[in-house]
């Protein structure tokens, strides 16, 4: 670093870095935003980041909503992993009203969730093997982000931003047509992940550009307020669904893997191998749901008449469904009083809704505690003294969501 | 290292400590929320950081509330603090006059600070004393106001005086 890469004639007057303007559209930032790089020769001496060009203001839009009506705004957070986002939103509305679900549909949301995982994981690894010249692996496994894609629709209809789920369950069974696809998808996914996995795991290319690029220390990146795989590639095994179960994760068997220098190739291992977990806890909970018999078999939402909007046939029939109809569609239930944090394993990491209620119909105060704009603000100190490739790669290891960034 | 944190032991701790400069103990759906004054807001929280038993190093989250009735008392600070070994989460809650809005700063103690208390500064303009580069973060430059304050109300959804054909419905 101490090494001077621009010379200029003695006694020049010209500064002898360059300004970059990396983004904020530019096809490496992968989303809107911008970074201000000054370069010495190919050599980064400092960054500053530029964020908010995506920025809508859900927080103000959600102190005029009812509950229900901010799960479209959770979508856009992270939209890589929208299902991740509603559930987190629906679990903290639950908590805050006292809200049961049953078994079974923790289950389901497990399911839903740990396919959002792998769609979000797959989505950031082939992204980081298409930024190292390997086009073919993001074109293969987009395959599959299509099939999950495609299980996302059978259940609400919807691809990207999914506004799935209601207060207290879903909104509809899950059909015949979306166990196939799961079952599909458990059958065909693994070959296609390990034939993903061979193609850059022990790839000499590949290794030369991500190990020790972009490394982070374990207590550097606490403090910086690392969550998620990007944490834990610091080797640090803190994971939501281990620490503080929620949605009956407790009953689930599964590894979190954990990386030791926090560069850019750990991040890809512990992503990869977080896949493998996702998967093997699919398997398990698509068991426990096919072990449901009879009535229990049908369930798919919790007995919560004044949050979840009552079947059709009984509005038409019945006084009390219309009436509870009416006040959900109008947003006219007032909501207790209180203060809640919740918060789920997100696809980047801890995905946190601070929600204050004064008792009236919408929250008084919402705050998304989003990872990627937390763990953003490490993105000099990760790249300073390194190589612009290899700045590019960093980026795009941290999964940075612009949507997640900017809320 | 204590590794069976519970919110009786925190209290008792924080008040055996700071006496009763903190104070309003809650525990809305169990998480142990408290208040101090804003002078002590670095004590406290270095308290939390240091002490051998307690260790809250995580800083998961630090936002703003605007409370425009309060006078005197309208805006607060939230913290919401980790001790990730013993699986506890702790909110601490400073409250500050809005014509005065000078909190110090927490980035000394957590990098991750720096981000979220500019947040709070773009939408609540909260003034955090100390900080490195206090400036907007989401919202422009030039912006003038403080957009998450509550006299800021969003566009009554059921207004009529719009002329609905401007905007392409109708």
């Amino acid at each position: 670093m101490n090494e001077q890469h621009i010379r200029l004639p003695e006694g020049s007057i010209e500064k002898t870095t360059t300004t970059l303007n990396l983004g904020p559209t530019h096809p490496a930032t992968h989303g809107v935003m911008q970074n201000i790089l000054e370069l010495d020769g190919e050599r980064v001496v400092s960054t500053e980041q530029t964020i908010g060009y995506i920025h809508r203001a859900f927080e103000k839009l959600a102190e005029r909503r009812p509950l229900y009506q901010i799960t479209t705004l959770t979508d856009r957070l992270n939209y890589c992993s929208s299902p991740i986002n509603n559930m987190g939103w629906h679990l903290t509305c639950e908590k805050l009203l006292g809200v049961q679900t049953p078994k079974r549909v923790d289950y389901l949301r497990v399911i839903i969730m740990e396919l959002a995982r792998i769609s979000d994981h797959l989505i950031c690894n082939s992204i980081v093997g298409v930024d190292a010249g390997a086009y073919t692996g993001f074109l293969y496994v987009m395959q599959y982000r299509e099939l999950i894609y495609e299980i996302y629709e059978e259940v609400c209809g919807a691809r990207l931003t999914t506004n799935m789920g209601r207060i207290g369950g879903f909104e509809r069974n899950f059909s015949n047509t979306a166990f196939e696809k799961i079952e599909k998808f458990l059958k065909e996914y693994p070959k296609v992940l390990q034939e993903f996995e061979d193609l850059f795991i022990r790839n000499r290319i590949f290794m030369d550009r991500t190990q020790g690029t972009g490394g982070i220390s374990a207590e550097r990146a606490l403090n910086y307020g690392f969550t998620g795989p990007n944490l834990r590639a610091a080797g640090v095994d803190y994971d939501l669904r281990v620490q503080q179960p929620y949605s009956s994760y407790e009953d689930f068997q599964f590894n979190i893997p954990v990386g030791t220098t926090g560069d850019n190739y750990d991040r890809w291992l512990v992503r990869q191998r977080e896949m493998w977990e996702s998967l093997s806890i699919i398997d398990q909970a698509y068991r426990k749901v096919q072990d449901f018999k009879g009535k229990e078999a049908e369930v798919y939402h919790a007995d919560a008449p004044a949050y979840y909007l009552p079947a059709k046939a009984d509005v038409y029939t019945k006084m009390e469904a219309l009436i509870y109809h009416f006040k959900i569609v109008m947003g006219e239930t007032e909501i207790p009083k209180g203060e809640v944090y919740q918060a789920v394993e997100g696809g980047n990491g801890e995905l946190g809704f601070y929600l204050i209620s004064d008792g009236g119909r919408t929250p008084y105060r919402l705050h998304f505690r989003r990872p990627c704009f937390v763990y953003y603000q490490a993105y000099e100190e990760l790249i300073k003294g390194s190589m612009l490739s290899d700045a590019i790669m960093t980026m795009s290891s941290l999964n940075l969501i612009a949507g997640e960034l900017d809320a | 290292m204590n590794m069976n944190l519970s919110n009786e032991y925190v209290q008792q701790r924080l008040v055996e400590k700071f006496g009763d400069q903190v104070h309003s103990f809650e525990e809305p759906y169990g998480m142990l929320t408290f208040e101090a004054p804003k002078e002590l807001n670095l004590k406290v929280l270095n308290f939390l950081f240091d002490d051998v038993h307690l260790q809250y190093r995580f800083l998961t989250d630090l936002t703003g509330v605007h409370y425009p009735d309060q006078a005197g008392r309208e805006l607060a600070v939230v913290y919401h603090l980790h001790n990730l070994s013993a699986k506890h989460r702790i909110r601490f809650k400073v409250f500050t006059d809005i014509q005065t809005p000078d909190v110090y700063t927490a980035t000394g103690l957590f990098a991750t600070a720096n981000w979220m208390e500019r947040e709070t500064f773009d939408f609540y303009g909260v003034n955090f004393v100390g900080h490195p580069n206090l400036k907007r973060i989401l919202n422009v430059e030039e912006m003038d106001y403080f957009p998450l304050r509550k006299e800021f109300p969003l566009e009554d959804q059921t207004r009529i005086d719009k002329d609905d054909a401007m905007f392409g419905r109708g």
